[in-house]
């Protein structure tokens, strides 16, 4: 008698719930849970359902809201109905963890102008500058010394690009040519590359997944085209032209094609063995100046991961790297974010449609960057009204905005486990953001004028950052 | 100016004459002229005179019919080339408003040429794509904007606050014109009998804090005229060479005493706190800068306003 009492009642305690991952394809049937399960539970439940060798970290999502506690006290607070399915989506987490920088670690002088590019190659061991007096630099992470001084351009460096095998070091300068250097001796391998009648932009690689070992990349210019270049032929291979203004950005994605984005208000999308164009997406209504894709961070680093393993042969690393792009991608078309001066971004999905899949508005001054996290489920946008607003990755909802910086963002990047985000910014101060909570996690002042450029290594040990003030600073845990 | 027109400077009546006495003229005015335009023809297409035709246009008709008097050119040139001078005797000589009006409507000329000539300088000169490296290097993504409006990250509140301490300034007006107090303040005569003379009002330029309450007016002492109050001031920053109207927190520093510094009196060289906010000045920590120090470079009471140079 008793005994059929406490299974009434536990079946009352029950709810209906059905299991979703990000892009909305269920898990399992759906299933009647007891009331006192929580993310943990939730998580076990996930690992066995999805039959993952090793268990994984989950996060659990209920209409947009992170679900903390047990499911009784999430039904009470927000009085849902027990009597429809609730839907929980997952979201996988990286099993890493990366510690928040919350101090200077070095203050490196030495460029003798603004610094205005920095960038960590991508297996995180190696950090180089370019600045505006010429000369890109190359550090030794370990004592945090200045390692090369790679003289040869004319005029401002404003881009540098690391192959993502981290065998090359390209930039591009003011005066519009293209340096290539070797990145253990610092010296150039070869002439400068001219082509670009204005200023470079943007520097992307071919991902390695496509090509190992890494030879071609592709520039973006004022001038208004965008030209793949081959590092061993050493010139242009294709000249891509069309855009009617300058090309702000430039991308080479996983699927190989190229995104850019241009001051004449439109993406186009060209094809990588021809040039030719494939598609063009319109919409914004001013410049187009940031592109970002939801597979960059893995196309950045290829073959690295948080292991820090290193692989030998150029095969082996392209195996890797197609690997990894794959398990991020999963079977959703690759995704583009586009920020403008008109204040809004676009979420387009390229290969699917040359109509945008949302339009993310919000800013209320022009976004200057925006950025996938390294899971592809937030974006991140610094604009230039002080804030930095994150949004959900696959459906470019609104989620938060972080606001405390006085001064314009400029440049943004994210922690290799999608848990942080950095931002630095005109009001001469870095600032850390956790994405958990929304909230500032750290604020960096130490740069005596604007920051210019932030970058998070991949291996997330540390930050380094450049602007104004003509220092280099790194940033540890 | 005698007038061509009428060789014989006969007065002229009317219209009805008019004809007749042209066509003599015409006639004996054409000795110069090639006989193209007189053939006999071209009178009947004249139009036919109307009373009230105005009388301005015989140049004109004249010129249509005849062309120009042979030595027109010359002489256009001649009085041209003597206008300059006869201006110049003009400027010379004119006196009082006069010479001022002259002299003003002739600065406005001169600046409207200078500035043509140099636009058209501008225009036709080539200049060579400037390819050497500058200062103040950008990163790509600032090239495009527009930058006038960057203010410089100023480093020097620490300093500011040092000399502060100190009571020191360097400041842009070293020295300044002591001020009497018969010339700072003007006696009032108070009392039924107008006897007492204990009060004072203020005739320079004051800044009066918006929390500022009066005493009953029969016991305030010092009478600041709320006609001579400021409370903006147009504070020119020195390394961005533009200027601003900001509002006054409060007066720093009088130099003639401490008795004018709180009596809020801006006299020139006086300092004064005030509100940069909208400047969008940030300390090396990233925190706004609100307040700067500025010194005044004018002389309020007499201008009307509050010029100033911010202390940097």
């Amino acid at each position: 008698m008793e005994v059929e009492v406490e299974a009434q009642q536990r079946d009352v305690n029950n709810v209906m719930c059905q299991l979703v991952d990000p892009e909305g394809t269920t898990l399992g049937p759906p299933m009647y849970l007891p009331q006192d399960v929580g993310p943990q539970q939730l998580q076990q439940m996930v690992n066995k359902l999805l039959s993952n060798e090793d268990k994984l970290p989950y996060t659990f999502y209920i209409s947009d809201q992170e679900l903390v506690v047990p499911l009784e006290s999430y039904l009470q607070k927000n009085k849902v109905s027990v009597e429809k399915v609730l839907s929980i989506v997952y979201q996988p987490q990286a099993i890493f963890r990366i510690r928040p920088v919350n101090r200077c670690s070095a203050t490196i002088a030495g460029h003798s102008e603004a610094v205005l590019s920095v960038a960590f190659s991508p297996d995180g061991k190696q950090l180089a500058s370019g600045s505006g007096d010429t000369t890109v630099r190359l550090w030794d992470l370990s004592t945090q010394t200045p390692m090369f001084t790679c003289k040869g351009h004319k005029n401002w460096v404003l881009s540098i690009a690391w192959s993502p095998d981290g065998k090359h070091l390209v930039s591009g300068s003011k005066a519009g040519e293209i340096q290539c250097w070797d990145p253990l001796t610092g010296q150039p391998s070869g002439n400068p590359l001219v082509g670009h009648k204005k200023w470079i932009t943007g520097i992307s690689w071919e991902p390695v997944h496509l090509s190992s070992p890494c030879r071609r990349f592709v520039s973006s210019s004022k001038d208004g085209d965008a030209r793949i270049w081959d590092v061993t032929l050493r010139r242009c291979v294709i000249c891509l032209s069309g855009h009617t203004l300058a090309v702000t950005c430039v991308k080479w994605g996983g699927d190989g094609v190229i995104y850019t984005g241009s001051q004449d208000c439109t993406i186009k999308v060209w094809e990588t063995s021809q040039g030719k164009l494939i598609r063009e997406l319109k919409g914004h209504g001013h410049w187009v100046n940031s592109l970002a894709l939801s597979t960059e961070y893995v196309l950045r680093t290829g073959a690295f991961d948080h292991t820090g393993k290193q692989y030998s042969s150029a095969e082996e690393m392209k195996q890797v790297a197609l690997e990894r792009y794959k398990k991020m991608k999963g079977n959703a078309p690759e995704r583009l974010v586009s920020g403008s001066d008109d204040f809004t971004m676009f979420l387009w999905e390229p290969s699917v449609s040359k109509h945008p899949k949302t339009r993310m508005t919000g800013h209320q001054q022009l976004v200057n960057h925006v950025y996938f996290s390294p899971d592809g489920q937030w974006v991140a946008s610094a604009s230039f009204d002080k804030s930095v607003k994150l949004w959900n990755g696959i459906t470019g909802k609104f989620v938060a905005a972080f606001r405390g910086h006085v001064g314009p963002v400029y440049q943004i990047s994210w922690s290799a486990d999608s848990r942080l985000l950095l931002s630095g910014s005109k009001d001469s101060t870095l600032k850390i953001w956790d994405i958990r909570t929304k909230k500032l996690k750290q604020d960096l002042p130490g740069h005596a004028d604007e920051v210019f450029a932030v970058d998070w290594s991949p291996d997330g040990e540390k930050v380094a950052s450049g602007g104004k003030d003509k220092v280099l600073k790194l940033w540890m845990g | 100016m005698r007038d061509y027109r009428h060789g014989r400077g006969k007065p002229r009546t009317g219209w009805e004459k008019n004809s007749q006495i042209q066509r003599r003229s015409l006639t004996c005015f054409n000795l110069g002229f090639t006989s193209t335009l007189f053939r006999p023809h071209q009178y009947r297409r004249l139009p036919p005179p109307v009373a009230a035709m105005p009388q301005g246009d015989y140049i004109e008709r004249h010129r249509k019919l005849h062309g120009y008097r042979h030595d027109h050119f010359e002489r256009k040139r001649k009085k041209e080339a003597r206008e300059v001078h006869k201006r110049s005797a003009m400027a010379q000589k004119a006196l009082g408003i006069k010479g001022k009006l002259f002299a003003k409507k002739r600065y406005a000329e001169k600046a409207l040429m200078k500035k043509t000539l140099a636009m058209h300088e501008e225009s036709s000169s080539r200049r060579k794509v400037d390819d050497d490296v500058h200062e103040g290097a950008v990163p790509a993504y600032l090239l495009d904007r527009d930058t006038t409006t960057r203010a410089k990250v100023l480093s020097n509140t620490i300093k500011q606050k040092r000399k502060e301490k100190a009571g020191k300034w360097e400041v842009p007006l070293p020295k300044v014109r002591p001020v009497a107090e018969d010339e700072m303040f003007k006696v009032i005569r108070t009392g039924k009998r107008k006897t007492k003379q204990w009060k004072r009002m203020v005739t320079k330029a004051t800044f009066v804090g918006p929390s500022f309450t009066r005493k009953p007016p029969k016991y305030e002492r010092f009478i600041r005229p709320s006609g001579l109050r400021f409370n903006k001031a147009h504070v020119t920053h020195p390394e961005l060479k533009c200027t601003f109207n900001l509002e006054i927190i409060g007066v720093k520093k009088n130099p003639n005493g401490s008795m004018y510094t709180s009596l809020g009196v801006l006299t020139k060289g006086t300092i004064i706190e005030v509100n940069v906010s909208e400047l969008g000045l940030v300390t090396p920590a990233g925190k706004v800068v609100w307040g700067k120090y500025a010194q005044v470079t004018n002389n309020p009471e007499n201008d009307g306003c509050v010029n100033g140079v911010l202390l940097v």
